[in-house]
């Protein structure tokens, strides 16, 4: 992009473009996250704001920050219930990421590999239950899973099972809902990886005698990279602080922070330790999302 | 050498099966007569019967319409705002902090964001309902549209631009004459991708809106939580029938990459 352009076509009413969204944004978006911090940082209250310590202006600035303190924090660190939540949070998503992975892979493989006028269908296909809502897709599930439900009544007619499943209210259930959900955040950018791929690369390899093994492994998986990190990404993050799935799919044993957020502040209406779960969850995110923009920058150079 | 191979066919087979057969089953069992979920009592739609007498799920429907189709104008527009800024002004004071602002919420749980606008709206005591949710879903969504138009202007050829920059048009002149024409089937892509999330969120709704202002969503919620009802299945095939539609024709209408990218 040619620099100086931008300056040329945008003279006087410039400055509006950008100030409109920016104003928003620090309202709407970063303003409430300075709340967040400094609720998570008050005195631990089951009650509605305000909370101490009160700000009295900025003449007494310095003890108000000093009035500050960690003990919503210290209650996370201290009871191993939040531990556990955080750490099955991550080993869930985790599971979920990998699934999806060996699921989207093949399917975005063949998307690439079919022929060119199939292509634009097949991705439509796969992006349209992106289109249509979360919750009901969840629902789907719901029906199918539960005691009695659908994949019993198959599984059954099939002969395959006696004994019902039982998979409702389990974390199988919430990987099984986790990874629909997410499918197609994860075929995606590998599809689009790949369809750049240079068949021309591949036969040029058989040619020279590597195996179809080989040709997988030292040509397609290293270009596929891109894409199958952003999906594994795109799965990952959002996965780790998922509300719906885990309360609907999942039972009283599948512990996910974004439900134990949720319990805090609606059931237990403790706000600072909410807000505290909040910024720590965040701080987890901060991670992946590092070590993504890590690689990403390594790509592009 | 583009013929589709045997386990090429079966992994799409399977994959696209994985991706339809749960909203399939969902939509047959809106038409069983019988309540219960595995026994087909045979063919009825008494379900999308009683679902027009639900006055509250209807309530909700049309109160879930009105804010996607405010917030995602809203949303739209700031997201074209911000596209501009962030593919066309170079670089500008406080760019770093805006596009991290655009980039945070697409990766931020929704817990977090819902629970950081009721703290502000508790903050400055401003009554919970309509405009609240309108506010929270916006934030979400024009994220999300600027990131879609943001994609269709940087690979948009500025020659065109340039020539009629060069022939004299205003900067206005050549927005509204060229560009805005150009990036249409973004702003249309947008628009849809900020309609869809709007209509489907719950937990952003759930925290910013007050009594009265209970959304299709958290109604739908709430009576799935009790268990799965035939009714919900009935609103949930029209719901998917309508977004499927629209998302169809839109992408016969435009580009298909447009809509590809969300």
């Amino acid at each position: 992009m040619r620099t100086g352009t931008g300056t040329r076509s945008w003279p006087a009413p410039r400055w509006l473009v950008v100030a409109l969204p920016y104003a928003w944004l620090l309202a709407f978006f970063l303003l409430p996250f300075l709340i967040v911090l400094r609720i998570a940082l008050s005195d631990t209250a089951r009650a509605l704001p305000p909370y101490a310590p009160h700000w009295t202006g900025w003449a007494e600035a310095w003890s108000f920050l000093q009035a500050l303190d960690l003990e919503s924090f210290a209650t996370l660190v201290g009871d191993s219930l939040y531990l556990d939540a955080y750490l099955s949070s991550l080993r869930i998503a985790a599971t979920a990421t990998l699934i999806a992975l060996l699921i989207a892979f093949p399917l975005a493989y063949a998307m690439a590999s079919a022929p060119r006028r199939w292509q634009p269908a097949l991705l439509i296909l796969v992006i349209l239950p992106f289109w249509t809502s979360f919750l009901i897709r969840v629902y789907a599930w719901m029906a199918i899973l539960r005691p009695e439900g659908v994949l019993d009544a198959l599984l059954r007619g099939l002969g395959l099972i006696e004994e019902p499943l039982a998979l409702m209210n389990t974390e199988t259930a919430v990987l099984i809902g986790m990874v629909y959900s997410y499918l197609p955040f994860m075929v995606l950018p590998i599809y689009t990886s790949l369809e750049r791929l240079d068949r021309s690369l591949l036969e040029a390899a058989a040619d020279l005698g590597a195996t179809p093994v080989r040709r997988f492994v030292s040509i397609v998986i290293p270009l596929a990279r891109p894409g199958i990190y952003a999906g594994c990404f795109l799965v990952f993050v959002p996965a780790i602080g998922e509300f719906v799935i885990p309360d609907l799919l999942g039972g009283p044993e599948t512990l996910m922070i974004g439900k134990v957020l949720w319990t805090e502040f609606f059931s237990n209406r403790d706000w600072p330790l909410a807000s505290a779960v909040a910024i720590l969850l965040l701080l987890i995110l901060a991670v992946p999302l590092l070590a993504y923009q890590r690689f990403a920058r390594k790509e592009a150079a | 050498m583009n013929r589709l191979r045997a386990p090429h066919l079966l992994a799409l087979v399977f994959g696209i099966a994985f991706l339809y057969l749960p909203i399939l089953v969902l939509v047959l069992y809106s038409f069983n007569a019988s309540r219960l979920v595995t026994v087909w009592g045979g063919f009825s739609t008494r379900w999308y019967a009683s679902l027009l007498q639900n006055q509250a799920l209807l309530d909700a429907a049309w109160l879930s319409l009105k804010l996607a189709l405010v917030s995602a104008s809203v949303a739209t527009i700031l997201g074209l705002l911000s596209a501009l800024a962030l593919a066309r002004f170079g670089r500008f004071a406080g760019r770093t902090l805006f596009a991290g602002m655009i980039a945070a919420p697409l990766v931020m749980p929704e817990v977090i964001t819902g629970l950081a606008l009721l703290l502000l709206f508790v903050g400055i005591d401003a009554e919970r309902g309509f405009w609240t949710v309108t506010i929270a879903h916006v934030t979400l969504t024009a994220c999300f549209a600027t990131i879609v138009i943001q994609a269709r202007l940087a690979m948009l050829d500025r020659s065109l631009e340039e020539a009629a920059q060069d022939l004299g048009a205003t900067p206005l002149r050549v927005f509204f004459a060229i560009t805005l024409p150009m990036i249409a089937p973004a702003i249309l892509a947008g628009w849809l991708l900020a309609f869809t999330l709007s209509l489907d969120d719950l937990v952003l709704a759930s925290f910013t809106s007050g009594p009265g202002s209970t959304t299709l969503p958290m109604r739908i919620y709430s009576s799935v939580r009790l268990g799965v009802t035939p009714e919900i299945n009935a609103a949930s095939t029209l719901l998917i029938g309508l977004v499927a539609t629209v998302v169809v024709l839109a992408s016969l209408l435009i580009k298909r990459d447009a809509l590809a990218r969300p």
